[in-house]
């Protein structure tokens, strides 16, 4: 931790660690970035990669580059970052790291929403990312009145969001067997979470929630640590606990439902990107930037083993953040039992 | 930067009105009522400690003096204003609490822990000044905790830890604090330890306590003024040795005992009467304090 203070009374607080971390997995996210831009059916060095994005580029390149494949690379880098940080959030309200929104039936929820408009609507793909937007933000909704008992506790949240991923998980198999082949398959796609045909007009709504919420999110981060010691304490410090939850709880739901929406559930980036970032940071507390830039980076670097391993378009990113995520999930249970907290 | 240091200019006021008080509150959670129409005057510069039974609301009434309960009826004042309708920064610069549940967050420094005590005097273009720095380290020493200041809090022993969370509501450096059951769930030596360090916080730093006790004789020998609390009602206050008789303790525990003089400090010693001598009126003694936790649960 540094200080930095000048003679107006201003003071800063940094914590060095933190910042090292932040820039050195923002430098993995972009360079996984530009080998995911490079990589496809007509591969490109990471030189004329970077050459293109300069706007230096020759027209096939740039065609390929900025047509096809930055926006697929954005909508990765934003949909692990808002994951990863609707997860952050969720986790320090919750106290829980079992407190994520893919745990909480968040996923699921939009998953109904989707598997409606698919199944009943035959819907559009604009449609159904409306339908996945709508379902996760219902879902959300309904976790807050059904935990809210003299304010939202931990342990409650986390148990009455399991139970909504029961019941959101039973309306979504009787959604599938009553789909038609082509819309099962269809449906099976979305729900294991792609970027594949992903173009600008999912760049620009994730970005316009990302810029107004992050900032949220960051000027909400103190009073959210005060939060982590226990509602009383943070009462007594004077944060607004009720309020502050609410506001949280709000914005990482947004967040997790618009990037479900863009990208369907990816598994695990928000489970595992915030206590990755933690450990690495190993400061308490909500490490928000370092959070997003894990999440951003994480998912990019999955895609790009996706695409790299099997082939191109051949596995959807979920399916590899699943695996990853589900090995990380089984250790940090193991080491958790080790340190004899469960 | 007005408001740079409000314990300063606070002390000022005048004092012939008491900063904290209750008026008329009812206070309860969702039906069920602890206390109606309580009303309850904090002296200033006082170590006001509140006793009763279990189930008594002494831990409700702290909450609601420290603005964490919204009483239903009635109203808290601090400093003449009714504290539900101060900002919560401003209030916890005046009034710091001690709750019984706190957290320590995974990995957390005992250093870190402590200057978490300074947010409510911070901001976002003020996060951590000079005075900060100081006051967590004055507040560190004074609970002799400066040297765990690299430890994690997870490693240290129930009593460290209790100095800990002590030394964090100090460094919110409020000229009120309040402590519910600060000794709870510690060895004797620790008891007396955390004790000594709030008997010393009055004496020496001036500040007014109010902390909610369950040990009768801690309280008479620590209080300054005693507040007795039973089914939500008090049933004397005052001075420890003024208030303290056998007679009291009966009535607010249903418990037959001596009171003699505390040998070391001369303040009133409660000491339980002799089983056998308990036996024969015991029930009946005991009948008014369950009807009272019956109509309070």
């Amino acid at each position: 931790m540094k200080a930095i203070r000048t003679r107006g009374g201003i003071s800063l607080r940094l914590d060095i660690r933190g910042l090292v971390i932040v820039l050195v997995l923002l430098c993995v996210a972009l360079a996984a970035s530009v080998a995911l831009i490079g990589t496809g059916d007509f591969p490109i060095s990471a030189t004329d990669v970077i050459r293109t994005l300069l706007g230096n580029g020759d027209a096939g390149q740039e065609f390929i580059v900025n047509e096809l494949r930055l926006p697929r690379v954005l909508v990765g880098l934003l949909v692990g970052a808002a994951l990863a940080l609707g997860g952050a959030l969720f986790q320090a309200i919750s106290r829980n790291p079992l407190g994520s929104p893919d745990i909480l039936g968040l996923g699921q929820g939009s998953t109904a929403g989707a598997l409606v408009m698919i199944v009943l609507f035959s819907g559009s793909a604009a449609q159904v990312a409306l339908g996945a937007l709508v379902g996760g933000l219902v879902t959300g909704f309904a976790i807050y009145l059904l935990a809210w008992k003299r304010g939202v506790h931990g342990y409650r949240l986390v148990l009455v969001g399991i139970g909504m991923s029961a019941v959101m998980t039973a309306v979504n198999g009787y959604l599938l067997t009553k789909a038609d082949i082509v819309d099962a398959a269809r449906a099976t796609v979305w729900m294991t979470g792609s970027l594949d045909g992903r173009d600008w007009n999912q760049v620009w709504p994730l970005l316009a929630l990302c810029a107004v919420l992050v900032p949220v999110a960051l000027t909400y981060a103190r009073p959210l640590r005060m939060l982590e010691m226990g509602d009383d304490v943070a009462n007594a410090l004077g944060v607004r606990v009720e309020r502050t939850r609410l506001v949280l709880l709000v914005a990482a739901v947004l967040l997790t439902a618009a990037a479900t929406a863009a990208a369907g559930p990816v598994g695990f980036v928000a489970l595992t990107a915030p206590q990755l970032a933690r450990r690495l940071t190993r400061s308490p507390g909500p490490n928000i930037a370092a959070s997003m830039c894990m999440g951003a980076a994480l998912l990019v670097t999955a895609d790009w083993i996706s695409q790299r391993a099997f082939g191109a378009d051949q596995l959807p990113v979920g399916v590899v953040t699943g695996v990853v995520g589900g090995v990380y999930l089984l250790w940090l249970l193991l080491s958790e039992r080790k340190a004899g907290r469960i | 930067m007005s408001d740079r240091n409000p314990s300063q200019s606070n002390n000022r006021r005048s004092t012939t009105v008491n900063r904290l008080s209750a008026e008329n509150v009812t206070l309860g959670y969702d039906q069920r009522v602890i206390a109606s129409e309580l009303s309850v005057e904090i002296p200033d510069n006082s170590f006001t400690v509140i006793v009763g039974p279990n189930a008594c609301g002494k831990s409700t009434l702290l909450r609601a003096l420290s603005r964490m309960l919204k009483p239903s009826t009635g109203r808290v004042l601090l400093d003449g204003q009714a504290i539900q309708s101060m900002p919560a920064k401003k209030v916890a610069r005046t009034l710091g609490l001690l709750p019984q549940s706190s957290i320590a967050p995974d990995g957390i420094t005992v250093g870190d822990l402590v200057s978490r005590g300074r947010y409510p005097h911070q901001g976002l273009l003020r996060q951590w000044s000079s005075d900060d720095e100081r006051i967590v380290q004055e507040s560190m020493a004074s609970t002799g905790v400066a040297e765990l200041a690299d430890r994690f809090v997870d490693e240290l022993s129930g009593g460290q830890r209790q100095r800990v969370w002590i030394a964090m509501a100090l460094a919110q450096q409020t000229p009120l604090l309040l402590l519910d059951e600060p000794t709870t769930y510690l060895d004797i030596q620790h008891q007396i330890d955390v004790l000594d360090l709030c008997a010393e916080l009055h004496e020496e730093q001036g500040r007014t306590l109010v902390a909610v006790l369950h040990d009768l004789n801690h309280a008479a020998r620590y209080a300054t003024h005693l507040i007795a609390l039973r089914g939500g009602e008090i049933i004397a206050e005052g001075a420890p040795g003024d208030i303290v008789t056998a007679d009291l303790v009966e009535r607010l525990f249903g418990m037959k005992c001596q009171v003699i003089d505390d040998p070391e400090t001369g303040t009133p010693l409660v000491v339980p009467a002799a089983r056998k001598a308990r036996k024969a009126p015991a029930r009946d003694a005991e009948a008014p304090a369950k009807a009272v936790a019956r109509a309070a649960s």
